[in-house]
């Protein structure tokens, strides 16, 4: 195993997860987050299952040095909160709770070949590029940290780079 | 509750909760599919063939799932072309700004108990909340 095969199953795992959970139904989605309606709570199931495994094996993880085939775990420290996250995590949740997907399972669905499907991943590419021209509008309010850079830094110096959240 | 799927559910969460182990484990990346997609919009050297093998990851074990059971990628909600535009846009744009979407925040953020990932889940699940209530509740259910 290599990096480049680990992150291509890590992938295929995660895809047969989310659609084994539900997650790629946006009706399904929808019925989770209707909790004055027809609740169906499936979802927090994955939820639970997810964060109990991973909760136990990050700290089991992040026990080694270093991963298997990269210099650096590239793992987030930041834990100061900011308009930018609160704000972006609405949007978020509006956009999830009109079509139902969030970007796993849109991404995990796009083979499937829907049309709703297609444009539904069409317009976050978009949306993701909006901000990214947004983000160049607005100066970098995140200059003091490192930013992309940090990897090469990080590769060189084995210090921790601290990327985006996810 | 006639579609309470709570077994399937959590086998699902289990998966991915290995998931992001081995690719935290192999590559010391975070499984967050807003972050892993995004970060392809911006790429740098080095940085850019395991996104795209996660993501062919993804597409692969979609269509090897849909091989067994094709329903699993049933869209039944009533949704107009704008309602998905307008939700593809604000997905995007939101959880860009945000840094991280349900994988990077609710998953493995909330797994590490990052205060910021624990604050974004609770708030894009309000909004969540907020807006399927009005959708379903006062609208009508359709968008």
């Amino acid at each position: 195993m290599n990096a480049a095969l680990a992150a291509f199953v890590a992938g295929l795992i995660f895809a047969v997860g989310l659609a084994l959970g539900g997650m790629t139904l946006p009706g399904k989605v929808t019925a989770f987050l209707d909790i004055f309606g027809n609740w169906d709570p499936s979802l927090a199931f994955v939820m639970l299952g997810a964060i109990s495994v991973h909760a136990v094996l990050y700290r089991v993880i992040r026990r080694h040095s270093s991963p298997l085939f990269a210099p650096t775990f590239s793992t987030p420290t930041r834990s100061d909160l900011d308009f930018r996250l609160v704000g972006g995590a609405a949007l978020f949740g509006i956009g999830w709770g009109i079509g139902g997907f969030c970007p796993g399972p849109a991404v995990t669905s796009l083979t499937s070949g829907q049309p709703s499907t297609l444009i539904f991943v069409a317009a976050m590419l978009v949306g993701m590029l909006l901000y990214k021209l947004a983000d160049k509008a607005w100066g970098h309010p995140l200059a003091t940290l490192p930013q992309r850079e940090s990897h090469l830094v990080a590769a060189t110096t084995s210090a921790f780079e601290d990327p985006q959240d996810a | 509750m006639e579609n309470f799927t709570p077994l399937a559910s959590l086998g699902g969460g289990i998966l991915i909760g290995l998931s992001a182990s081995l690719l935290l484990l192999c590559n010391g990346k975070i499984a967050g599919v807003s972050g892993i997609v995004g970060g392809l919009l911006s790429p740098t050297p080095n940085d850019t063939a395991w996104r795209v093998l996660f993501v062919v990851g993804l597409f692969t074990g979609g269509l090897l799932f849909s091989l067994f059971s094709p329903q699993v990628f049933t869209v039944s909600i009533s949704r107009s072309t704008g309602a998905l535009i307008l939700a593809g846009l604000l997905v995007g744009f939101g959880t860009r700004l945000g840094n991280g979407c349900t994988s990077g925040h609710g998953v493995c953020g909330m797994s590490r108990f990052s205060v910021r990932s624990v604050v974004a889940t609770i708030t894009f699940m309000i909004a969540g909340f907020a807006t399927v209530y009005i959708i379903n509740h006062l609208l009508g259910g359709s968008l």
